[in-house]
């Protein structure tokens, strides 16, 4: 399925600075496999070293949460957003 | 204990018998013809009581709208003083204000806009010490906060005293608002249940924000604000609101309740203050920014002396380009996302000074040489701010 992969700001700098990155995938593990995969260096921004999504990363397939879906093997349709939302805490930037 | 400065013969807010003086249906009377808010909605934004949690980027717009709003009491928040970098979005202060503690210039601000609300002042941290005391007198918290453990310290404290807390962050062009600790509403844990380990936090190489930003933000946790107090409109609550300024574009998520969330759920694990610096591996500020104790220093007076002598020292800047533009040292530019594949181009038998802004990004980069072979790394202690400080004073400090 083609979908596409919006990345959050703060981990552009690992992602080659893309704002999204077009990728055939099945399931969501193949669509972060595949990001990873590309950009090597988001790997560990994204999962902890048990290959586990870290928890304060959360992915979305269009307006609605992994975890309240099928996990990394939700499927995808054709069209399909995924998006990256990280936690950030600025409020005024120091 | 916060110390509390209640501002003297300002009017009581919380009052039963409210209603508003001639002057003030004049004040208000862009409010009051309009029917979601008229007179009802105007003596409620009269009795109510709001915390703002930081008087910075987020808390500025946030508490120049509540006090224009007629919201009748307001607590400040903060313990930083005004500096010269703040001025680019935090719009509550202005440049006679640089050294003044914030929630005096700010209530001082907020005064001359509104002398007929009350102001609430603790120049203080938040901490889990204080914070359900300062928290508890208020109907509704802002959280316009900075870092992850004062974030997670203010969903706790709404969630444990059933307060909704309007949530507000940013970074860059970017930003999230949504309505937590709302009655049956998700909060900040059940979206994020763990923050990110320190090293993992954006340093200041992709820190930055557009000044706009914190005014856009603010100003809609301002609305939320107001609608959660006059009980109109269809509050953000259950979604997680987007915003990307670089690409002008809204975006909503659903955000749900988690039933297994350890503050908020059913068996909640959590029903009391905790240790939220230890909770984000925080053990003080330092510790968060400074792992360069760990690795080889030279201060920037023993570089200059070296230099100086003559010694053959390579300088290696691992900012990035933008940064090397507002000034540098004449160094070797190799940001820190870079150098892992460009170190071949750095010579092993020369001897290497690596800085940046402050010392962080370089200590990082030290540690790597290190790793990979390189013997004599050294790190520029307090990068080129303390370069500026302590030897050349025309280097501009950013």
């Amino acid at each position: 399925m083609a979908v596409k992969v919006i990345i959050p700001t703060p981990l552009r700098a690992y992602a080659g600075k893309q704002e999204s990155a077009e990728m055939e995938a099945g399931t969501v593990r193949e669509a972060l496999a595949g990001l990873t995969t590309r950009f090597g260096e988001l790997k560990k921004h994204l999962y902890s070293d048990d290959g586990r999504l870290r928890s304060f990363v959360n992915v979305y397939v269009n307006d609605e949460d992994i975890r309240y879906l099928e996990k990394e093997d939700t499927q995808l349709r054709d069209g399909d957003i995924v998006s990256i939302v990280p936690s950030i805490a600025g409020g005024t930037s120091k | 204990m916060a110390t509390k400065i209640t501002i003297p013969n300002a009017p009581e807010a919380g009052n039963a018998s409210a209603s508003l003086s001639k002057e003030e249906i004049m004040r208000y009377s862009r409010h009051l013809i309009m029917p979601e808010v008229g007179m009802e909605g105007q003596l409620k934004l009269k009795q109510a009581k709001v915390l703002c949690i930081g008087t910075g980027g987020l808390g500025a717009p946030l508490g120049l709208y509540l006090a224009a709003a007629g919201v009748g009491r307001i607590g400040l928040v903060d313990f930083d003083r005004v500096d010269l970098t703040n001025l680019q979005r935090q719009i509550l202060f202005d440049t006679n204000d640089i050294g003044r503690p914030k929630i005096e210039a700010a209530t001082n601000r907020l005064r001359n806009l509104n002398p007929d609300i009350r102001i609430d002042t603790f120049e203080t941290r938040l901490t889990s010490e204080n914070a359900l005391d300062i928290v508890k007198d208020y109907d509704i918290v802002v959280d316009g906060t900075d870092n992850f453990p004062t974030r997670y310290l203010v969903n706790d404290a709404c969630v444990i005293l059933g307060k909704p807390n309007v949530y507000g962050s940013i970074f860059r062009f970017e930003g999230q608002i949504t309505v937590f600790a709302y009655p049956g509403g998700p909060c900040y844990r059940c979206l994020y249940p763990e923050p990110p380990p320190p090293g993992l936090v954006p340093s200041c190489a992709e820190g930055g924000v557009l000044g706009v930003l914190p005014g856009i933000v603010g100003a809609i946790q301002a609305v939320e604000t107001l609608k959660l107090i006059i009980g109109k409109g269809e509050p953000l609550v259950g979604r997680l609101l987007l915003f990307d300024a670089l690409a002008m574009r809204f975006r909503e998520l659903k955000l749900r309740k988690n039933p297994e969330c350890p503050v908020c759920g059913g068996h909640p694990t959590i029903t009391k203050l905790i240790d939220y610096e230890e909770f984000c591996g925080i053990r003080g500020e330092e510790s968060a920014t400074s792992p360069q104790t760990a690795v080889p220093e030279i201060t920037p007076r023993e570089l200059k002396s070296r230099l100086d002598r003559g010694d053959d020292l390579f300088i290696l800047d691992v900012r990035e380009p933008h940064e090397y533009q507002i000034c540098n040292l004449g160094g070797q530019l190799i940001p820190l996302g870079e150098l892992s594949r460009r170190v071949n181009e750095l010579d092993s038998s020369r001897e290497i000074v690596a800085h940046c802004r402050s010392g962080k990004r370089s200590a990082e980069a030290v540690e790597f040489l290190r790793g990979a072979g390189f013997r004599k790394v050294l790190n520029l202690k307090g990068g080129i701010l303390a370069w500026s400080d302590e030897v050349d004073a025309s280097v501009p400090k950013y």
